[in-house]
């Protein structure tokens, strides 16, 4: 059984630029909610002085992540922002003194074992890198290791544009590697799979070339089919298990990890500087020029596309994250974040709204649809506000991929329609439960 | 500070749009055209005509009247004026023309709501509605030969003579359409050309062609009849290029496709063979739209759950 998928333009334009570092903005706004989960609690005041590296958000509850000061310099206020999702959330705002100089107490952490290794990647404050943000070391934790049998590494990078993982795997190749070596020795895995499209020549041979030289890697050439590095997709196509639903990798005895945190664990464990910044694909119709750079956690896009060599006039759409899943941030002012791979800023004629027309019944959203969904089936079910179709169509293993959106001819909302159809399903399922108890 | 335009994922789409579907649909129909008016002479085009501006201007006339959205622009019903054409007689009179395509378009379409509601294929419901109406000037063919028009010469169609025992064309005739037939359905070679363009453009999968055609050939055999003629003859090849693969009115999976077809191919020879009616194309194409509800229900797509229950 082969998936469906979708061919996009690839407009890997910076794939071989390697990552130049920007100036440090005049002031950072770190949020206090970078993951899934809880927000950190702020653990700087106004006036504080800071240098980078040092803890100034502290992990609440399980699901939780760590947060660092990225610059050096004095805490301007600790406010409230509004997210790129609409919700009020946490940040600490920094005016930096331009210095970055290193905290003082940054040192490599001291691991011995499986717990001590889980310690240190909480304190890295290293979240799911390639947008997804979920905490590491709660997926790390995991409680029966002898259940894992393989570790799948995301670099598939599917999305267009974004080369940032293609930048990891060419630059810090080796940290890779080191990761995979840690994972090995801390949790006891001995097979790993590095699933990367086959549009990244160069990335594949650099992970070719080190695999050789370990014990256990294999590297998976996948076909420039999106979505590729979707969880479910990418653990069928390299370990041929299928995710069962409402579950997870762990439930076919699979960690999927993305290239980039695992990368940066190895580099953590290393040198002890905690995630304070990114590297970041800058790309889109409305930039001047394509470009990888490595940016402080919290710069503002408006700085971090400044610093990037600037926009032809102001863009009209711009997005944390490549074009087919990404956000559409509300403004420039929004900093980057942990998660972020991408700015990708798009001119008016890219961003002008494509018109609706009727559906023909092409059935183009059932053949594409990796997880063999019927999208055209769950916007009736949805209009007819009808949850139990919804259950039956099984409309929460949606991924959101876009997939369905990208193929209609008809430019119909369904991919859209099938995250609101989602939310729809679980009140009904709440409901539900509610009325058993 | 400007507006930055906000919406939700994806930003980017396919390039293929109804209007260019539709488009890609009209090219494949071109040679199937040329030929016609090879064949049959000019009149064929002003047939085709008189259907595809019948049909436009009845979508518009409606949609204004029902103050809808005008969807003249998506070219469907230039497809279905161009399709009808196909299934009349060159020498029909423009005026049942005209009342073939009204029907079409707003009996069969509109009063079902438009592009993708309708669950019957318009073309070929407005042709067995002509058929019934009309069934002299529906059923009257001209001999090729004598395409000038002043001499006109009534004749069979290849599958009416065979059913009375008349002498048939040649294949190499059957294959070049210089028979006599309805004005698209001829000519086998430039429907052969057209349905591989929607192949290769991908508009259409080889599904449906294949299980009709496929179906139509071995039953043909089972029946100890001429498989080739079968396959050249009567409305086969632009019925399962062109009108059994219509969206709306079709399955949308690949079994479903399958299962429609072989229905479709089934009934055809059904009607060849044993019924009173020397064609049966259009009335298995039709009987079959009426099967695809249940087609799609029970072909439709299985989830990738892994196993689990919800």
């Amino acid at each position: 059984m082969k998936l469906h998928g979708i061919k996009v333009p690839h407009m890997k334009n910076t794939a071989d630029c390697a990552p130049v570092r920007i100036d440090i903005p005049k002031s950072v706004t770190i949020p206090m909610v970078m993951h899934i989960g809880k927000p950190a609690k702020a653990v700087v005041k106004r006036g504080d002085a800071v240098k980078v590296g040092q803890l100034i958000g502290e992990a609440d509850g399980f699901v939780s992540s760590n947060i660092h000061s990225s610059v050096s310099g004095t805490v301007k206020k600790v406010d409230e922002m509004i997210s790129s999702q609409g919700s009020m959330m946490p940040c600490v705002v920094i005016e930096t003194d331009g210095k970055q100089e290193l905290y003082e107490e940054i040192k490599p952490p001291e691991v011995k074992d499986f717990e001590s290794f889980i310690a240190a990647v909480k304190n890295s404050g290293v979240v799911g890198l390639g947008g997804a943000g979920f905490p590491s070391f709660v997926k790390l934790n995991v409680k029966d290791l002898s259940k894992i049998d393989a570790v799948v590494i995301n670099a598939a990078e599917c999305e267009p544009y974004i080369t940032s993982d293609t930048r990891t795997m060419i630059d810090k190749g080796e940290y890779v590697f080191a990761g995979i070596e840690a994972i090995k020795k801390y949790m006891g895995v001995k097979r790993f799979i590095i699933g990367i499209e086959n549009n990244k020549r160069k990335a594949i041979e650099k992970m070719n070339e080190l695999a050789e030289k370990t014990d256990g890697v294999e590297v998976h050439v996948l076909p420039s089919i999106y979505p590729q590095g979707g969880e479910k997709v990418l653990v069928y196509n390299t370990v041929k298990r299928i995710i069962p639903r409402g579950g997870l990798p762990l439930d076919v005895g699979v960690i999927v990890i993305n290239v980039t945190t695992l990368a940066f664990i190895a580099e953590y464990l290393e040198k002890g500087i905690p995630l304070v910044e990114k590297c970041i694909t800058v790309d889109g119709s409305a930039v001047k020029e394509p470009k990888n750079v490595i940016a402080p956690i919290g710069t503002s896009i408006c700085d971090l596309l400044e610093g990037a060599g600037g926009t032809d006039g102001t863009p009209a759409k711009v997005l944390y994250g490549g074009p087919m899943m990404g956000i559409a941030v509300p403004s420039l002012d929004e900093p980057v974040l942990k998660n972020t791979n991408a700015i990708i800023a798009m001119d008016e004629k890219d961003a002008a709204p494509m018109k609706m027309t009727p559906c023909i019944s092409c059935g183009a959203c059932l053949s594409h649809c990796p997880l063999r969904l019927e999208p055209r089936e769950i916007f009736r079910a949805y209009n007819n506000n009808s949850p139990e179709e919804l259950e039956r169509l099984c409309v929460d293993l949606c991924m959101e991929c876009g997939c369905c959106s990208f193929v209609c001819p008809a430019n119909r909302p369904l991919v859209q329609t099938n995250k609101l159809a989602k939310i729809m399903l679980r009140k009904y399922l709440a409901a539900k439960k509610e009325e058993k108890k | 500070m400007s507006k930055l335009i906000s919406s939700v994922s994806p930003h980017i789409g396919g390039k293929r749009t109804t209007q260019k579907i539709m488009l890609d649909v009209i090219i494949a129909l071109m040679p199937a055209l040329i030929a016609s008016v090879v064949i049959f002479g000019y009149r064929s085009l002003i047939v085709t005509g008189a259907c595809v501006i019948s049909c436009v201007l009845s979508e518009f006339l409606f949609e204004k009247l029902c103050k809808r959205e005008v969807t003249i622009s998506d070219l469907s019903a230039v497809v279905t004026g161009i399709l009808l054409a196909f299934n009349l007689p060159v020498g029909i009179p423009i005026w049942q023309a005209v009342f073939g395509s009204v029907a079409a378009i707003i009996v069969v379409k509109e009063l079902f709501g438009g592009i993708g509601q309708n669950f019957a294929n318009p073309a070929i419901t407005a042709r067995i509605i002509m058929l019934t109406a009309f069934s002299g000037t529906m059923t009257t063919w001209v001999i090729p030969e004598s395409i000038d028009g002043v001499d006109a010469v009534s004749s069979a169609t290849p599958l009416a003579a065979a059913a009375k025992g008349e002498k048939l064309p040649s294949y190499l005739s059957l294959f070049l359409g210089t028979h006599g037939g309805c004005i698209g359905e001829t000519c086998a070679a430039a429907l052969l050309l057209g349905g591989v363009y929607l192949l290769v453009r991908r508009v259409i999968s080889f599904h449906t062609p294949l299980a009709f055609i496929g179906t139509v050939a071995v039953m043909s055999l089972i029946c100890g009849k001429d498989v080739l003629f079968q396959l050249l003859s009567g409305g086969l090849l632009l019925g399962a290029f062109f009108m059994a693969t219509d969206y709306a009115t079709t399955p949308s999976s690949k079994w479903g496709k399958v299962i429609f077809g072989i229905g479709c191919g089934l009934i055809t020879i059904l009607i060849r063979f044993y019924g009173n009616l020397p064609e049966g194309v259009s009335f298995s194409i039709l009987l079959m739209n009426i099967f695809t509800p249940y087609i799609s229900r029970l072909t439709r797509n299985k989830p990738l759950t892994g196993g689990a229950k919800a």
